[in-house]
């Protein structure tokens, strides 16, 4: 394997034009996999056979919920790259994909307890699945305020990092949680291995819905990485060109 | 790869290594604590401490729900297929709660044995179906219960 890719990574300059070239396609994709997926599984997908219409909450909480470890699983990685290899972007990567995931854990919880009140007959229970999730969301408010707690940009990059790596146990905890414990939350939706426990005209809209949640996490992480590889190198000469193009 | 980079590379991993090993040992101490409720087994095998608010989780036996005519006071048997404990609630139940279903109910154990609950909490699992499907579902074991119950008899 050829790892030019790899180290043309660590220049800025060459990631802001690919991601320049990127953004569109992205816009687009993830657009029009929100609006299919939201349609589709809004309003054409059955109800279930137990829970009604309240079912349909599925199409929110499980792409955010499968999005905030994946985000997790990324910072984690990215900080790696950052303590290994000491790549400036990797940091830029890690600042900016922190609150997304929080957003995510956020909005994972809230429909969860949503959903939780008409199915269990509560809104919060201490099973070992939602706390465990509560963690991520507390894990994500420890790297975001320790970034903002730590004024040197370097060593505030190394304690981010190892806070990410040190924090990613907590994921095969979330995952297996269902399986290792008796829990309320019933066992996964979605696995690599095994089939859907649904029928396709159910899982498809939801197997888009995560798709698009992917898109619009790549989207938000790129223009919020833009905007701060901008910031980090405004003294650098690319910076400045490309400033005065659009003024 | 170079040296230096190799040696972060290991550290890193150690570090994770260890506390994924220490967080390990933790939860493996604290087992049952993490558990959200005992087993109908594990209640009757005394498992479960004296006076104390416990949870009892299981499926609700099918025709063992009895409604009190004048209340809300409603008892059933929870089983995870080798024992089953009765459980004594009043209140209304959650729209989820049916026979068959698995459920989870908040309770002391009384000198019966039976759990007086004051939270009675639906569990669902993962498998969703519409509507249809769980009638056809249910129309072919009928059949199937109905053609077999003639050939018994001989």
């Amino acid at each position: 394997m050829s790892w030019t890719f790899f180290h043309k990574l660590g220049s800025p300059k060459w990631f802001y034009g690919i991601s320049g070239k990127l953004l569109p396609w992205l816009t687009v994709a993830s657009v029009l996999l929100l609006a299919v997926g939201c349609v589709w599984g809004l309003v054409f997908a059955p109800e279930d056979y137990q829970q009604g219409n309240s079912f349909r909450i599925i199409y929110i909480h499980v792409p955010a919920a499968i999005l905030a470890q994946s985000c997790y699983m990324m910072l984690a990685a990215a900080g790696i790259v950052g303590l290994v290899w000491r790549m400036k972007l990797a940091d830029v990567a890690l600042q900016c994909a922190a609150p997304i995931g929080a957003w995510m854990t956020f909005v994972a919880l809230i429909t969860g307890s949503i959903w939780g009140k008409p199915t269990w007959g509560t809104y919060w229970e201490w099973d070992a699945r939602l706390t465990s999730m509560l963690i991520l969301l507390f894990l994500y408010f420890g790297i975001i305020a320790l970034r903002m707690a730590i004024s040197n940009r370097d060593t505030a990059a190394k304690a981010t990092a190892v806070m990410a790596i040190v924090g990613v146990v907590n994921i095969p905890i979330i995952k297996y949680s269902v399986d290792w414990w008796n829990t309320l939350h019933q066992p996964a939706t979605f696995t690599v291995t095994e089939k859907p426990a649904m029928p396709a005209e159910m899982w498809l809209p939801l197997l888009v819905m995560v798709l698009a949640f992917y898109g619009l996490f790549a989207l938000n992480l790129l223009l919020r990485m833009r905007l701060e590889v901008l910031r980090r190198e405004h003294k650098a000469r690319w910076v400045r060109e490309i400033l005065e193009k659009s003024a | 790869m170079h040296p230096l980079r190799r040696k972060r590379l290991i550290l890193i991993l150690l570090a994770v290594l260890g506390v994924g090993a220490a967080v390990a040992l933790a939860l493996s101490a604290l087992q049952q604590n993490i558990n959200l409720f005992y087993t109908p087994s594990q209640i009757v095998a005394g498992e479960v401490p004296d006076q104390a608010r416990i949870r009892a989780g299981g499926m609700v036996v099918e025709g063992s729900l009895k409604r009190s005519k004048d209340s809300l006071n409603v008892h059933f048997d929870v089983s995870d297929g080798t024992h089953a404990v009765t459980i004594a609630y009043s209140g209304i139940l959650p729209d989820l709660f049916r026979e068959g279903q698995g459920i989870v109910a908040l309770g002391r154990l009384d000198a019966d044995g039976v759990l007086q609950a004051d939270e009675v909490l639906a569990k669902h699992d993962e498998e969703y179906m519409p509507p249809e499907v769980a009638k056809a579902m249910n129309d072919a074991k009928a059949k199937k219960a109905a053609d077999g119950a003639p050939a018994s008899n001989y």
